[in-house]
């Protein structure tokens, strides 16, 4: 990273002698939009609320802008917070809310009212500004605390799930809303949320987040297709872990002996050598599926059984035993399909699959 | 619906609603009718009654009004309503009671006998006066005089004279002692409740706890407690002078600021709890919302959580001060004579002197008060009307 | 939020209380119910009246205690069959009672007629009990040297520094300022009876108000001595030689000036336990077991013979002692049964200013 608006230098954080948070170090950009990922517990909230400043640090630093926040107060850090509860203020209309964060800063009063119907006009709820934020539904709700935390131009966006009380629908159309405003406006934005798909859909980066430590951190191509360890491989999207040992290293590409003695091609990270254990990651849908008479070149190949076949809608997942283990294979409708107990051929290109430490 | 379990529901609730309609409502009817009306003298002496109608109210009433009172007291039989008779009319001048007494025996001696030989005070205007302002078995006398008010000679409400009748500073002094008492509620009340909604866990518990023990013990108990904390050589007053921090004790008891004490820490369960169930329904990150937006912490208070455990402040205030100006006991144990309240006056009227009219007539002041508190309330808590 | 919550709550009480109020309505035959004062004078009664009647007649006696008010007679009696059937009164309350006809007529031939009590303690509906004072009174161990003898000396707080405790209300408080003006004992009742009177009563009362400090229950005046609170007060004479008896205390009494009136005994209208409550009423007033009362408790007595027949050394204490009668004044009953009510609307505004 060439700009390092946002910083965070060895964070950590204790709640008594629970350490959420250990020797964080990150950095973002501006206007950059990084997810922060993991599952509960993972101490990614925790980062976040030490960054607005709910939560004290317990060592390390935050920066942002080369101004140490440690110890800015929140109403001092200019940060726009949205929550997955809204936190809209009940007592207040749609409006009077959307205000509030300009009134704070006195801003004045004919001024406020241009900025909050622009505020409100872009997530299109003008029309409902004296409402009371009980008169509106949870995706309305949203949008107000979103018009309400962008009002005053932050400097930084944070969002904690702030589509996870939304339905299925909803929180879809609201990430491509929230997604086109990050374009339009420029925004920094750092995003929580436990949802992988709304990850994968919204951010520049993505970092994951296990243990209080991040695991990986970058590009949602770069996590789906190349993670850095087995916890982002199966925590993110669905994958096949096989076991074997590296037999040979050339450049990016690795060789895996199987138990069994087969050998597989992949890509993999470099600091491999020959004898290691390792793992080839190999996601469902890179992989083809043929008969045992086929003639195949150039790929890597296994041979199994098909034990299960399950119906999705769009596409067949495929239950395959083989030699080394179970395999899913996820393939199109249209592809044949197989009776269970027939013999089939696995086949996948080098550079679709991923060897990383076990 | 249809009408079976219609039907049902309402044989459920039967019993709620006898229940209501003779410990509730009936009881209202009665108050009510006993402050405004009063028919003892025209049941018991509509002779009288009538014929005195007829008179101006100048000099004595003519010999037909007497010789109905004289057949009157002689028809009656029953002592019991004599008894009321005798009651409301002491009430409007004193002296009635013996007066009867006097007339009732001798005319049971010697039917014929005039009034005036019997007695010289049958001679006075003001007795025959008493008898007309009370023949009507409705009046507003009581009323009126439950505020300090009567009605001259010539039928015009008039204040009563100075110095003959305090109810309406009685009546200025519950409201205001209400008032205080709810006021240092509030104060006390408010940021313990905040406190109590924001912490968690063993102290939440522990606070609500602390609170909540004073209404499970006896009014009473609490109060004689306070008696023995305040007196003169009671536990505060032993340790300031212990502490040297006074020389002589301070008056603690017997007064006002005992009082308001007193009745302060009994209500004050009444401010807190309905404070804290508002502020348990507000959501615990506005105030970090607010933060975040900007707003400095007492400016975030007072825009926000301020504004929101409003609905809770003011039920509290309107339990508590409605609560307040119905006391008896504390201020009669604790308060010095200047510190009664007006209870104390409704209680001397119903059991001191058995006068119901004139009991009930300040028991419905007290409760038209309440009332328009309520109506009040009612008014102020509808207006934010979408929250919770 | 609340509101409903406790309606929620107020319906729930009810619900149970109507459970109550119906369980409760199934009549039993009641026994004999006598009620007193309370404290260790109804503890007297109970041993000296009460348990020897339940034996002799072999049926329970009730006991309960009240705090006098003519209201809660009167309104039990109207209610019709009153839960009470023999009652201790004030002298007020039988006049007023009997006025109205709230009690039984008694039946005098069973009580040795009404000669054999001193006049005071007899009425168509009550006989006397006891007899009982409020007297001057002060700690014999605090204030030593001189001491107060009149009502003059509780007025006069520069002889002797310090608050007084006066019983709350009318009744006393305008009689005591009368002769602490120097009206003479025999004409209290007659200056009261004019306006000039009560003017001049609440004149007096003025000058002590900024050392007045009100009692209401008879406990209070011995402990607002004890702690110091007062210097002098009011009391009534029973409970001052009973403090001295159990607590040791140095209490002193001014018979001088003091006012007595007569405790009766009466039957409600409508008793249930009517003919009971008046051989109870002839039991407890027979001489030979009034006459212990004084050992318990040192009120005197209005039945003549049983009067006679107290321990001499007891008898200094009563307020019936020939001495102590001489210099006291008797409640004037009539007097307060008319003026009662105007006289306390007054005294409350007079304590309100």
């Amino acid at each position: 990273m060439t700009d390092s608006f946002m910083r965070f230098d060895k964070v950590t954080k204790d709640y008594g002698s629970v350490r959420v948070v250990e020797d964080l170090d990150l950095t973002i950009a501006r206007g950059e939009f990084v997810s922060l990922l993991g599952p509960s517990g993972s101490g990614k909230t925790t980062l976040l609320m030490m960054l607005a400043g709910f939560e004290s640090v317990t060592a390390g630093a935050i920066t942002l802008d080369g101004q140490r926040l440690n110890d800015v107060p929140t109403y001092k850090r200019d940060m726009g917070v949205v929550f997955q509860n809204y936190a809209l203020f009940p007592h207040m209309t749609i409006a009077r809310n959307v205000a509030f964060p300009l009134e704070m800063r006195g801003t004045p009063k004919s001024e406020i009212a241009t900025r909050v119907k622009r505020a409100l006009d872009m997530v299109q709820l003008g029309h409902l500004s004296d409402r009371m934020p009980g008169q509106l539904s949870g995706g309305q709700q949203q949008r107000v605390a979103l018009a309400r935390s962008l009002v005053f131009e932050p400097r930084v966006v944070l969002m904690d799930e702030p589509l996870g009380a939304l339905d299925k629908q909803l929180r879809e159309q609201m990430q491509l809303d929230i997604r086109e405003l990050h374009h339009r406006l420029g925004l920094t934005i750092i995003f929580v949320t436990h949802d992988q798909d709304e990850a994968l859909t919204m951010s520049d980066r993505i970092a994951v987040f296990n243990k209080g430590q991040i695991q990986q951190c970058a590009s949602p191509r770069q996590v789906y297709d190349h993670p850095a360890n087995r916890f982002v491989a199966e925590f993110i999207g669905e994958t096949n872990l096989l076991a074997g040992k590296v037999s040979g290293v050339d450049g990016g590409r690795v060789a895996l002996t199987l138990p069994d003695g087969s050998v597989l091609q992949a890509d993999g990270a470099p600091g491999f050598s020959v004898g290691d254990d390792a793992l080839l990651s190999l996601r469902p849908e890179r992989i083809d599926l043929h008969g045992p008479a086929d003639a195949l070149t150039g790929l890597n190949t296994l041979r199994g059984d098909v034990a299960d076949t399950i119906y999705q809608g769009d596409h067949l997942r495929i239950v395959i035993v083989t030699a080394a283990g179970r395999i899913i294979a996820r393939v199109p409708r249209k592809a044949a399909e197989w009776p269970n107990g027939s013999q089939v051929v696995l086949s996948f290109r080098p550079t679709d699959g991923w060897v990383i430490a076990p | 619906m249809s009408r079976a379990p219609q039907l049902k529901a309402l044989v459920l609730i039967a019993p709620l609603l006898v229940f209501l309609g003779v410990f509730f409502v009936w009881p209202l009817v009665t108050v009510i009718s006993q402050a405004i009306s009063d028919p003892a003298i025209s049941r018991v002496l509509p002779r009288t009654a009538s014929a005195i109608s007829g008179w101006n109210g100048q000099g004595l009433p003519g010999a037909e009004v007497q010789a109905a009172l004289r057949a009157d007291m002689a028809a009656n039989t029953d002592e019991m309503a004599m008894g009321d008779v005798i009651r409301r009319l002491n009430a409007s001048k004193s002296g009635f009671r013996s007066l009867m007494g006097k007339t009732v025996t001798a005319l049971k001696e010697s039917p014929d006998k005039p009034l005036a030989e019997i007695d010289k005070r049958w001679g006075d205007t003001a007795y025959w006066l008493a008898i007309r302002e009370n023949a009507s078995p409705y009046t507003d006398a009581y009323l009126l005089e439950s505020v300090d008010l009567e009605r001259g000679s010539d039928g015009s409400i008039q204040a009563k004279p100075a110095g003959s009748s305090a109810n309406g500073a009685i009546i200025l002094r519950t409201l205001w002692t209400g008032a205080l008492v709810t006021l240092c509620c509030l104060l006390i009340g408010l940021p313990y409740a905040m406190v109590t909604a924001s912490v968690t866990g063993w102290k939440r518990a522990l606070l609500l706890g602390a609170v909540l023990l004073p209404l499970w013990t006896s009014l009473l108990v609490r109060t004689a407690a306070w008696m023995i904390l305040l007196q003169e050589n009671g536990l505060i007053n032993q340790a300031l002078m212990g502490l040297g921090l006074t020389n002589a004790p301070l008056a603690l008891i017997y007064n006002r600021f005992g009082v308001v004490l007193a009745m302060t820490h009994v209500l004050l369960p009444f401010m807190v709890l309905p404070i804290y169930s508002v502020l348990l329904t507000v959501p615990g990150n506005l105030m970090g919302a607010a933060a975040s937006l900007g707003a400095h912490p007492v400016r975030a208070f007072l825009r926000v959580l301020l504004p929101l455990s409003l609905r809770g402040v003011i039920s509290g205030m309107l339990l508590v001060f409605m609560s307040a100006i119905g006391y008896y006991i504390t201020p009669a144990l604790i308060g010095g004579a200047t510190d009664q309240m007006i209870s104390s006056v409704i209680a001397f009227y119903a059991t001191g002197s058995a006068n119901w009219s004139m009991a009930a007539a300040l028991g419905l002041i007290l409760l038209v008060l309440t009332l328009v508190l309520y109506a009040l309330y009612n008014r102020l808590s509808r207006e934010p009307g979408q929250m919770g | 939020m609340i509101m409903t919550r406790l309606s929620k709550y107020r319906a729930a009480l009810v619900a149970g209380a109507a459970v109550l109020a119906l369980s409760g309505t199934a009549a039993l035959a009641r026994d004999l119910t006598v009620v007193s004062w309370g404290g260790t004078f109804q503890d007297a009664q109970r041993e000296l009246f009460f348990k020897p009647f339940a034996e002799k007649t072999g049926k329970p006696v009730l006991d309960e205690a009240w705090e006098g008010g003519y209201g809660v007679l009167q309104s039990k009696v109207k209610a019709g069959s009153p839960n009470w059937d023999v009652v201790q009164v004030e002298a007020e309350e039988l006049a007023l009672g009997c006025a109205d006809g709230i009690y039984e007529k008694l039946d005098w031939s069973k009580l040795g007629g009404k000669e054999a009590y001193i006049d005071a303690g007899t009425s168509d509906c009550g006989a006397g009990h006891i007899v009982w004072s409020v007297a001057l009174t002060y700690d014999g161990n605090k204030l030593t040297g001189d001491t107060p003898k009149s009502w003059a000396d509780f007025w006069d707080v520069k002889k002797f520094p310090g608050k007084r405790g006066l019983r709350k209300g009318a009744k006393y408080s305008l009689e005591i300022a009368l002769m602490a003006d120097g009206v003479p004992a025999n004409e209290v009742y007659d200056v009261l009876a004019t306006p000039e009177g009560v003017d001049r009563a609440f004149k007096k009362l003025d000058e002590l108000r900024p050392n007045l400090v009100w009692w209401e229950a008879g406990a209070q005046p011995l402990s607002l001595l004890q702690t110091g609170d007062v210097v002098m007060s009011t009391a009534y004479n029973g409970r001052i030689t009973g403090l001295n008896k159990t607590e040791g205390t140095n209490m002193k009494l001014v018979w001088n000036q003091s006012i007595y009136a007569v405790d009766s005994w009466v039957i409600l209208k409508g008793a249930e336990n009517k003919d009971a409550g008046m051989d109870f009423i002839a039991f407890a007033n027979a001489p030979e077991n009034l006459a212990k009362l004084p050992e318990h408790i040192a009120y005197g007595l209005p039945v003549k013979a049983a009067a006679e027949k107290v321990d001499p050394k007891l008898a200094p204490d009563l307020p019936t002692y020939a001495d102590n009668l001489a210099v006291s004044i008797p409640l004037n009953v009539d007097f307060w049964v008319d003026n009662s009510e105007e006289l306390t609307q007054r005294f409350n505004a007079w304590v309100a200013q």
